[in-house]
C-alpha cells in the first residue's frame, strides 16, 4: 500500500499507457503489472475521430485510476493550460507536471516546473512533478506544495537506470515525509528493485515494458521486482563493508591449529 | 468566421463551441476544449461565444507515459 496525496493505492508500480505493439497487449501488460495508476496524456482529436473515445474504454475496463500528464509542454502556459484540460477531461485533480526544456534529452525545465507547480498547487491540483534528481529544486517544488517528487532515474525511454545513485539516496534522507517515486529512464526490473531498495516509495515506467519482447511478461517481471526491492527495503539492508567477512563459522574449522 | 482549430485554419458558420463541434463533426464524446487558453467546461460549450481569430484546442484522452 501506497498514498499519494492521501490516497492509498495497492501497488508501487505506476505504469505508462504508450507505445505497446497494440491496444489488447497494453491492457494485459498493465493487468499483469498489478498497477492501479496509470499515465495517460490528452492530444488533438481529428474531426470525425474517436480515438480518445476508444482509448478511453480500453482504459476503463481496466478499473484502474489514471495520472494525466503534460508530455511535450516547454512553457509554463503550456503545462498549466494542460493540466486544466486534462482535469477537465479525466475528473481527477491529479497530474504528472512535465515541463520540457530540450526537445533531444527531454530534460525537465526545472525553473518552469517549480513556476507551474506553484501555480497549480493554489488551484488545488495534486501536482506529481517530474524533475531531476537535484535537491535544491526538489525542496524548491516541495516548498510550492508538492507532496510526491517524481526524479528521474535517467532520460525518458533511455532503460540506463539509476545513473546518479548518491544524489537519490540524499534526496530519500533528506525528504523523509514526501513521496518519492523515480520516474523515467527505468530499462529493467532490478533498476526498478534498487529504487525501492533505496527506499523510494514506488517507480514510474512504461517504454521499458511496452517495448520489451514480451511486454506483458515483462509487466509481470517488473511487478516482482517492485515488491522485491520494498520488502528488501523493509527488511532492513545491510550496510556494505570494504573486506571480506567469513560466513561460515571459524570455531571448529578442520585442521584448524594456534599459530605457533 | 476564421478560426484555428487544433492548429489548423477554418472557415466557420457556427459561433458557439458546441455548434463548432457539430460542424466540423466531432462525433466523440469525450473532449476538453481550451479557447485562446482557456479551459472552457462542458457545461458552458452552448453559451460560450466564439470570436474571428479565435484559436481553439479539442482534447481527448490518449496514450501517455
Amino acid at each position: 500500500m501506497v498514498a499519494f496525496y492521501g490516497d492509498n493505492f495497492s501497488s508501487r508500480l505506476l505504469i505508462g499507457t504508450a507505445l505497446y505493439p497494440s491496444p489488447a497487449i497494453m491492457q494485459q501488460a498493465i493487468r499483469a503489472s498489478g498497477a492501479d495508476l496509470v499515465t495517460v496524456s490528452v492530444r488533438r482529436e481529428t474531426a470525425g475521430g474517436k480515438t480518445g473515445d476508444a482509448f478511453w474504454s480500453l482504459i476503463r475496463e481496466l478499473g484502474v485510476k489514471v495520472l494525466p500528464n503534460t508530455a511535450g509542454c516547454h512553457s509554463v502556459r503550456e503545462a498549466v493550460t494542460t493540466a486544466k484540460l486534462a482535469r477537465e477531461l479525466f475528473g481527477t485533480p491529479r497530474i504528472k507536471l512535465e515541463v520540457i526544456a530540450d526537445s533531444e534529452t527531454l530534460q525537465p525545465d526545472v525553473i518552469g516546473l517549480v513556476e507551474a507547480a506553484a501555480v497549480l498547487i493554489k488551484d488545488g491540483f495534486e501536482v506529481y512533478p517530474y524533475c531531476t534528481e537535484d535537491l535544491g529544486v526538489a525542496q524548491r517544488l516541495v516548498d510550492a506544495g508538492c507532496r510526491v517528487i517524481m526524479p528521474w532515474a535517467a532520460p525518458i525511454g533511455s532503460a540506463r537506470g539509476i545513473t546518479n545513485r548518491e544524489a537519490l539516496k540524499l534526496l530519500r534522507q533528506r525528504l523523509p515525509d514526501i513521496t518519492l517515486v523515480v520516474d523515467a529512464g527505468l530499462g529493467a526490473p532490478s533498476h526498478a528493485a534498487e529504487a525501492l531498495e533505496l527506499g523510494y516509495d514506488a517507480v514510474l515506467l512504461n517504454t521499458a515494458v511496452a517495448k520489451a519482447e514480451d511486454p506483458v511478461a515483462m509487466a509481470k517481471a517488473f511487478r516482482m521486482a517492485v515488491d522485491a526491492g520494498r520488502t528488501a527495503f523493509e527488511a532492513g539492508l545491510m550496510t556494505p563493508r570494504d573486506f571480506a567477512s567469513p560466513s561460515t563459522p571459524v570455531v571448529g574449522t578442520p585442521f584448524w591449529h594456534a599459530a605457533s | 468566421m476564421r478560426v484555428t482549430v487544433n492548429g489548423e485554419q477554418k472557415e466557420v458558420a457556427a459561433t458557439r463551441i458546441d455548434a463548432l463541434l457539430g460542424e466540423l463533426e466531432f462525433e466523440g464524446t469525450h473532449f476538453a476544449i481550451a479557447v485562446n487558453y482557456d479551459v472552457v467546461p462542458k457545461a458552458r460549450w452552448a453559451e460560450t461565444a466564439l470570436a474571428d481569430g479565435d484559436t481553439v484546442e479539442i482534447l481527448t484522452p490518449r496514450q501517455g507515459g
